[in-house]
């Protein structure tokens, strides 16, 4: 009768090590993310569509032959990675304008508080300390909100709305921020407010400027 | 009473239920009792300092959409130990002649897969290990590397025979009981 977009958020996940990349797709699989693993910073540019310019890696470039069909909506990478670390892939991302609003969040072994408000700094979303637990996870929601959100920015939805609304879903362009809900009931309205009027996130502010077309949100791919 | 009554009729479907129902209860002790087996094994594990909770978290990540999950993880770790082992054994060779920036990195990669499977001996044996890296300790290194193979062995002899145990009771019909260990 009523059908419920099924639409899970992608997180594409960093690391060198297989055995750490197993243990995080598991990890955001188990809290029902999409997830696409990949074992360097620059594999994850090229994912993203970042063109990576060999003789200067400083110029990037969105690469106009890449269609991005899938869109990322969480970076989580590990910091100590041979080449680009993860501090430098964090960078990277920050700095390209069609990027930077994906938030990241950075994983490491080592508790090195200069290296963890560095990482903060440059605008990673979390730190978190491995082994990575499930409950560490449930803090990433509300970033990954964020970008869906960002997509309604056109249409104004007030808070209230989606605080409120329960999960009646129906296959409307303005409900559609709503439809969200049901997929994270765990989602306390608490979480909303702090990450709506947070003024930390430049992203929040930023209009995503991007000659690349963005893929709708209802014709999001969701194969597990 | 619905047996009785078949058994008399003599129908073969009604004759296999009488069949399988006491096969039932019979399965249902023997579940019981690998259950019960499963838990005290598990719980010792812990008790003796082998596991700690990150197993649990392990645990966690399995389901039936990935019901070997733990045991693939555990077999990929085993199998790093050894490499590792094996390279910074090489490392360590040549008494003059000793690699310990390679000798960190090994001993840093087993520190993390060892803590995040929750392997609690590798993992304590790994941070005396970096520590002997750290003051250029090679004999101190060779005895880390020696007991790091041992508790790993150890560990792999242990985790086999609660595996062993969890088919069992799922062979039987049964379901693994959680143990939450905090």
């Amino acid at each position: 009768m009523v059908m419920e977009t099924e639409s899970k958020f992608h997180v594409l996940a960093v690391d060198d090590s297989l055995f750490d990349r197993k243990m995080i797709e598991r990890l955001l699989q188990k809290s029902s993310c999409q997830v696409t693993t990949v074992d360097s910073g620059s594999k994850a540019l090229e994912f993203l569509g970042l063109r990576v310019d060999d003789n200067d890696p400083n110029a990037l470039s969105t690469s106009p032959q890449i269609h991005q069909e899938v869109e990322i909506n969480l970076i989580i990478t590990d910091y100590c990675m041979p080449g680009m670390t993860g501090y430098d892939l964090l960078k990277k991302v920050k700095e390209s304008a069609a990027f930077r609003s994906i938030p990241v969040v950075i994983m490491s072994s080592e508790n090195v508080p200069a290296r963890i408000s560095r990482c903060l700094e440059e605008g990673a979303e979390e730190f978190f300390l491995k082994p990575v637990k499930l409950a560490d996870l449930t803090k990433l929601k509300p970033h990954m909100m964020k970008t869906k959100l960002k997509k309604e920015s056109e249409k104004p939805v007030a808070i209230e709305e989606i605080v409120v609304s329960k999960p009646e879903i129906e296959k409307e362009e303005d409900s559609s921020v709503i439809e969200i809900l049901p997929l994270h009931q765990e989602l306390e309205s608490e979480q909303l407010e702090p990450m709506l009027s947070s003024n930390k996130r430049k992203a929040m502010e930023e209009v995503i400027s991007s000659d690349r077309s963005r893929p709708k949100y209802n014709d999001i791919t969701t194969s597990v | 009473m619905v047996l009785f009554v078949c058994f008399e009729q003599l129908s073969p479907i009604f004759l296999y239920n009488s069949v399988s129902w006491s096969t039932l209860a019979m399965n249902t002790t023997v579940v019981a009792q690998l259950q019960r087996q499963f838990q005290d094994y598990i719980v010792s594990l812990y008790q003796q300092g082998f596991l700690d909770s990150q197993f649990s978290e392990l645990r966690k990540l399995q389901d039936e959409g990935s019901p070997d999950f733990v045991s693939e993880v555990v077999s990929l770790f085993f199998d790093d130990c050894s490499k590792l082992i094996n390279t910074m054994s090489r490392s360590l060779e040549q008494p003059d002649n000793v690699d310990f920036k390679q000798l960190d990195s090994g001993v840093h990669q087993l520190k993390g897969s060892s803590s995040s499977v929750g392997a609690r001996r590798v993992k304590n044996v790994c941070i005396s290990f970096k520590e002997c890296c750290d003051v250029q300790n090679r004999e101190g290194c060779l005895r880390c590397l020696q007991q790091v193979d041992y508790e790993y062995k150890m560990l792999k002899t242990k985790l086999q025979d609660l595996f062993n145990l969890e088919q069992q009771i799922l062979q039987a019909g049964g379901t693994i009981p959680q143990v939450d260990i905090n």
